[in-house]
């Protein structure tokens, strides 16, 4: 076990996939000669070359479309999107093209594609730069939505989204890139749906994901001071969900809190929600809560970006609540 | 505006720099018979479509090709066996030129198993990537890119193929194709990108004329913003078209750069099958341009060529009618697909 940071975990993993098959290519915006935004493919251009590290215009549509061919002609591209804010533009390509071209077509093509870039609120981005979209990509049928929340999980979850076969949307978090965590160093793979239970408890369970894993643990490790144990839980990847994990966990501790950086109609926590009832009805002893952000558009000023994310003190609150402790 | 268009249209066949003389042309033109059966053919599928469409048997939209086939045709005549396309939804004819079957082609709009796409994909969605074609796409301008990026994987691989990029003048307006040729202009100057554009010019982006959707409407202009060289050719000719193309696909396959074309062509039928009045054409211009039938002019040329006489042309039709009739009947016949195809392929297997 090597200690890496994050950032570093998904940059190794690139190379490593890179190494292992010429088939996988790079394209993004400044991903080459400018080193990468957030410097995850920093000295890749000069290691692999032109052909392989392709920095492309600023055409999100234009250059997530031709990727979807080039994965349909059986390349892996690995497309970096500088943040996920920004593939709105290509929204039309990855739903209606990525999403359901092996559909459309009868089964007829695979389309291994990964999709890669930081999710959610930095600092004081504003508006237009902070927003968290997995509910929206998991919505649809055909995509695989992947948000890690360790360096592990993101080398893992990585070799599983190139070698694959499908569409892949895997979502960064600006705020991990230099966490540090331990990286196994055999051909580690984390499969597509399933979650790992990250802390064992009996009191309650707290489903997290990415950033918010790391909420959900400091809770956890407050509400032990107060003789709740919070058993929380890592997704690691929305699309496919780990039901079974989810409502094995929460059928035994009878109470659920779920915990999301995005806004709270139509999120991923109300479709994660409505699996605890479908699942564990009878068994739970309080309806199940949700953290989210707030639901405006993130407001610039530092003061009001904290009130607008979830905060660690908002998920021991929401436990507190569905213990009904004070 | 619409008749400007019109005068246009017809205007193309003076203006194309290499308009097949019929001595140019000369070897090909025992294939040229080949193709003229093939184009008969496709005009009687979609005239039997359109009933098809009208008796209930075809659902949703249905976009015919009447009035265009010597575009596609003169193109995919001239493509490699190990080439391949991607079209918009407008893809029926693509489909047959390239080799697929009659009544798997009909099967798919009739949305049975049999079909091309297992009955899932329909008229707007044919696909048959075991012949190079990747697919009819229904956002307009949204299949361009995945074009691009074919183009470059296949240069990428080390092979000498060309990917062939069907589009309406319509699509021309969409981002898709200005972000999308931007790239591809930036990769052939690398000779990564062996992509051949086919402009299929049919003068009105649905029902709204060429020059009420694009502010230039000099294409070759436009695609020149790319460094993308476009020939105009009268793609009511096949012998112009075909002749245009093999010059296009063996510079794109040579240079590995993107090239284009814009074949000026009409479309005799609505937009869909839904389109029923036209109120943005008035149906003189409609039959002016059907004077310029494409399989008549290519007819003519046959005639004069001494390969084709009034009972030759009987016997086509007739071959041509029977397949078409066996098309239909075999998809009259084919099962709707089972239940247990709608949660198949959403996915790869085995993940």
């Amino acid at each position: 076990m090597a200690e890496i940071s994050y950032r570093d975990a998904i940059r190794t993993t690139l190379i490593e996939e890179m190494d292992r098959d010429p088939s996988v290519v790079l394209m993004g915006e400044d991903i080459g000669l400018y080193q990468g935004t957030f410097r995850i493919t920093a000295d890749l251009l000069e290691r692999f070359g032109r052909q392989r590290v392709i920095d492309t215009p600023i055409s999100e549509l234009g250059f997530v479309g031709a990727a979807i061919g080039m994965a349909m002609l059986g390349l892996r591209p690995v497309v970096e999107v500088m943040t996920w804010n920004f593939s709105l533009l290509a929204l039309d390509q990855i739903v209606n093209n990525a999403a359901k071209v092996r559909y459309f077509s009868g089964g007829q093509v695979d389309v291994p594609l990964v999709i890669r870039g930081p999710n959610g609120a930095g600092v004081q981005l504003s508006a237009q730069h902070s927003q968290s979209l997995e509910a929206l990509y998991a919505h649809f049928p055909g995509l695989r939505v992947v948000a890690p929340a360790t360096p592990a999980e993101a080398t893992g979850l990585l070799r599983t989204a190139i070698r694959g076969k499908d569409p892949v949307i895997y979502l960064e978090n600006a705020a991990l890139y230099s966490m540090k965590g331990e990286v196994p160093e055999s051909d580690h793979t984390i499969p597509f749906g399933s979650a790992e239970v990250v802390r064992r408890g009996s009191d309650l369970t707290v489903v997290a994901y990415s950033r918010m894993v790391h909420l959900a643990l400091d809770a956890a490790r407050r509400l032990a001071d107060e003789g709740v144990e919070a058993e929380v839980i890592s997704l690691r990847s929305l699309r496919p969900l780990d039901e079974r994990t989810i409502v094995e966990s929460a059928a035994r501790t009878h109470r659920a809190v779920v915990v999301q950086e995005q806004w709270r109609p139509y999120g991923a926590a109300a479709e994660i929600a409505a699996v605890i009832a479908e699942g564990a009805f009878d068994l739970l002893d309080a309806p199940v809560a949700r953290v989210t952000g707030a639901d405006v558009p993130m407001p610039y000023a530092r003061n009001l970006e904290l009130l607008a994310l979830p905060t660690s003190d908002a998920v021991v609150e929401a436990a507190r609540g569905v213990l009904y402790r004070k | 505006m619409a008749k400007r268009a019109a005068r246009k249209a017809g205007r193309g066949a003076r203006e194309a720099p290499g308009a097949a003389s019929l001595r140019e042309t000369q070897p090909d033109l025992d294939s040229a018979l080949h193709w003229y059966r093939k184009m008969v053919t496709a005009r009687l599928f979609e005239e039997e479509a359109e009933r098809a469409f009208r008796r209930g048997r075809i659902g949703g939209y249905l976009h015919v090709y009447s009035g265009q086939e010597a575009v596609a045709a003169g193109f995919l005549a001239e493509m490699r066996e190990d080439d391949i396309f991607f079209t918009s939804y407008r893809d029926h004819a693509h489909a047959l030129f390239r080799g697929s079957s009659l009544g798997e082609t009909m099967a798919e709009l009739f949305g049975r198993v049999d079909g091309l796409a297992r009955g899932k994909g329909g008229s707007m969605h044919l696909f048959d990537v075991s012949r190079g074609f990747y697919g009819g796409y229904a956002i307009v301008g949204g299949h361009i890119p995945l074009a691009v990026g074919a183009a470059y994987a296949l240069r990428y691989k080390g092979g000498d193929q060309v990917c062939l990029c069907f589009l309406g003048d319509g699509a021309m307006n969409s981002g898709a194709f200005h972000e999308s040729l931007n790239m591809a202009g930036l990769w052939g100057a690398a000779g990564a990108c062996p992509l051949v554009v086919i402009v299929e010019n049919n003068l009105y982006a649905m029902g709204t004329p060429l020059e009420g959707s694009s502010a230039v409407t000099d294409i070759p202009a436009r695609l020149s913003s790319y460094a993308i060289e476009c020939r105009q050719v009268d793609g009511m000719d096949f012998l112009a078209v075909r002749q245009a193309a093999s010059r296009l696909i063996t510079e794109a396959r040579d240079s590995g750069r993107p090239v284009a074309a814009e074949a000026r062509t009409y479309r005799f039928s609505g937009h869909g099958a839904a389109d029923v009045f036209q109120p943005y054409r008035s149906k003189e211009e409609v039959s002016d341009a059907r004077r310029r039938d494409p399989i008549s002019v290519l007819e003519d040329r046959l005639r004069e060529a001494g390969l084709l006489d009034d009972s030759g042309i009987e016997a086509i039709r007739r071959e041509a009618e029977e397949a078409v009739a066996k098309a239909a009947q075999f998809a009259e016949e084919s099962a709707p697909p089972p239940p247990q195809e709608l949660h198949r392929h959403v996915y790869g297997e085995g993940v």
